[in-house]
């Protein structure tokens, strides 16, 4: 992990509010893990984390959605400009605990870290994203998963309702989900239900992101975990 | 160069910029991304007694120029340094302050009789955690309260004693003046600013505790004069600290009459910015031709 200035590729809205940046970088990233992202200038004061969502030869990629003051500056920022990167930082997706037939379930923005995830998996994994009404970046899934199966609220594109009602969690041996927490806690008690091993990345306010502020306090069976430096990615079965 | 040594308190600091307690752990992090032996030191990540789990709930919210945190000192507890964080500390060749909080009087005693037959250079006194529920901040209200707890915790300490002050203090210059009385052998000054926030989608305080500690750029104005009143009111050195996020500002408080500096908020925004403030503040000396910061320090 190092503080760097990267340059930007590409910074450009590919839905609603929903952007994806592209940054000069080159370095090992393991799925799952993020940066903190900042504009060089102070308008706005802690750095934002956001996950990789893709991994290049020469550059990583991220997929955010505007929600405030840090990611709209952010989308203003323009290709040859630079920005603040810190990172990588924390624990993704660990490969070899990911066995057997594999469920990958994003919903919203959720679906960001888990596209460089599904490319290393290939074959292994079913993907399923759940949105509002809009899809996005549901071809690039499609490019590696084994299935891709695509949910919007109205309907609109793909299957209508809520993912979680489309996965028959029994043909799994593990589950790989980020998305609102509503989402996750389904799949969460819907794998315990079906004793199925599942992981979860968690979202947290955090300042530092490497574990020094104890600001994103995740509660565990072993105690207080950092949701920036011993997550974002958790099994199901140790959180609280 | 610019000599930037600085030797107070029987100490002798490489420069007199040193990390602010909670905002760099115990090192190990920020050494991961720079040569952490440039710092002058280290302040600890707040230590009690005993483990503490922190607060519940949100602990961080953004405001503009600003970060209110409720951590509520979570930290291993006063053994656990001691033993597994302390020599990782050591190794890092600076000088190293372990930040103590408290409750209680015998919490403060037990926590420094403890830290006295280690090797950490200086002890900081935390009266002033905003943080905490009972007791520990009425430390850091009231002088004669302060000046009680100050006058045990220095009879019983075979190390340097600072004492970091709280901007909440009712009278910044009185709890200053009393310290001193009671022994300590310097001042810091800010803690955090009690502050609050609301979730208007909740309809709610953004923080269980309702109040929390509001740092960085916001507050510097507010820390530089309180460091100003202080300077003037004692006769031990002061380490001033609150919203420090360049050379300048660290300038700005030497020149009120700081003697040592501490970054906080700003470690979490440039991770690496304490190589940028130590450079920066070299650099402003050679420009001005200045040799040693005693030039400047408390001209205002
Ligand atoms: C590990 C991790 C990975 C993330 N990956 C992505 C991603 O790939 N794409 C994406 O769009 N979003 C992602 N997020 C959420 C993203 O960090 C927030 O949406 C963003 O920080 C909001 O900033 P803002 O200034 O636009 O919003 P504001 O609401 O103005 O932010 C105010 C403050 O709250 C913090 N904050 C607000 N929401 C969140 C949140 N959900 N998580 C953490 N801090 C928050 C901000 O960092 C900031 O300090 C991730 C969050 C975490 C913790
Ligand atoms: C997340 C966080 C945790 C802190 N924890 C402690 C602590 O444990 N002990 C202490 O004395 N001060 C603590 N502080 C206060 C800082 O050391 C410092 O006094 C304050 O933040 C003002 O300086 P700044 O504006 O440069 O951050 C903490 C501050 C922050 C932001």
């Amino acid at each position: 992990m190092k503080v760097q200035k990267g340059i930007i590729i590409e910074n450009k809205c590919i839905s609603d509010n929903i952007y994806k940046l592209s940054v000069e970088y080159q370095g090992k990233i393991i799925p799952g893990q993020f940066f903190m992202l900042k504009t060089l200038d102070n308008s706005f004061l802690l750095p934002r984390p956001i996950s990789v969502n893709d991994v290049n030869e020469k550059s990583i990629n991220f997929l955010y959605r505007i929600e405030g003051i840090g990611t709209t500056k952010i989308s203003t920022l323009k290709k040859n400009d630079k920005l603040q990167l810190f990172g990588p930082l924390g624990n993704g997706f660990e490969e070899d605990k990911l066995n057997g037939q594999i469920a990958v379930i994003g919903g919203g923005i959720g679906i960001a870290p888990l596209l460089y995830l599904t490319k290393i998996l290939g074959k292994k994994a079913d993907v399923y994203l759940g949105y509002k009404e809009k899809v996005y970046i549901d071809d690039e899934f499609k490019k590696y998963a084994n299935s891709t199966t695509i949910v919007t609220e109205d309907g609109s594109i793909g299957e209508k309702g809520f993912v979680t009602d489309y996965v028959d969690f029994c043909k799994y041996d593990t589950v790989v989900t980020c998305g609102p927490e509503i989402m996750m806690n389904k799949i969460v008690d819907k794998c315990k239900e079906n004793k199925v091993k599942c992981y979860v990345s968690l979202e947290r306010r955090m300042a530092c992101g490497m574990g020094v502020c104890l600001g994103c306090t995740v509660e565990t069976i072993y105690g207080n975990k950092k949701a920036c430096k011993d997550g974002p990615v958790f099994s199901s079965e140790e959180i609280i | 160069m610019a000599n930037l040594k600085t030797k107070v308190m029987g100490i002798e600091f490489k420069n007199p910029i040193l990390a602010a307690s909670g905002t760099f752990g115990f090192g190990e992090e920020y050494s991961q991304i720079y040569d952490i032996s440039i710092l002058g030191g280290i302040c600890s990540k707040g230590l009690t007694l005993n483990p503490k789990q922190g607060n519940k709930g949100t602990r961080l919210w953004e405001t503009p120029m600003g970060l209110i945190n409720s951590i509520g000192l979570q930290n291993p507890g006063v053994d656990i340094f001691i033993k597994e964080e302390l020599p990782k500390m050591k190794s890092f060749n600076t000088i190293i302050i372990a930040n103590l909080g408290g409750n209680t009087e015998e919490e403060y005693l037990e926590g420094i009789s403890k830290l006295n037959n280690t090797d950490v250079d200086l002890i900081e006194l935390n009266i002033s955690c905003p943080n905490v529920k009972s007791g520990g901040m009425a430390f850091g209200v009231k002088s004669d309260i302060a000046h009680k707890i100050v006058s045990k915790v220095k009879k019983n300490c075979n190390k340097p004693l600072m004492v970091k002050l709280s901007p909440n203090a009712e009278n910044i210059s009185e709890m200053a003046i009393a310290c001193e009385a009671a022994g300590a052998d310097s001042i810091s000054l800010i803690n955090t600013v009690k502050a609050m926030a609301i979730d208007i989608k909740k309809r709610k305080p953004v923080f269980d505790n309702i109040y929390a500690g509001l740092s960085g750029p916001c507050v510097k104005p507010i820390a530089l004069r309180m460091v100003h009143e202080v300077v003037k009111s004692v006769n031990i050195p002061v380490c001033g600290l609150g919203g420090i996020m360049s050379s300048r500002d660290v300038i700005e408080f030497i020149m009120v009459g700081a003697t040592l500096v501490q970054i906080g908020t700003s470690n979490f925004i440039k991770p690496d910015i304490a190589v940028d403030i130590i450079d920066g503040v070299s650099e402003f000396m050679d420009i001005e031709g200045i040799n040693s910061l005693d030039e400047i320090r408390g001209i205002i």
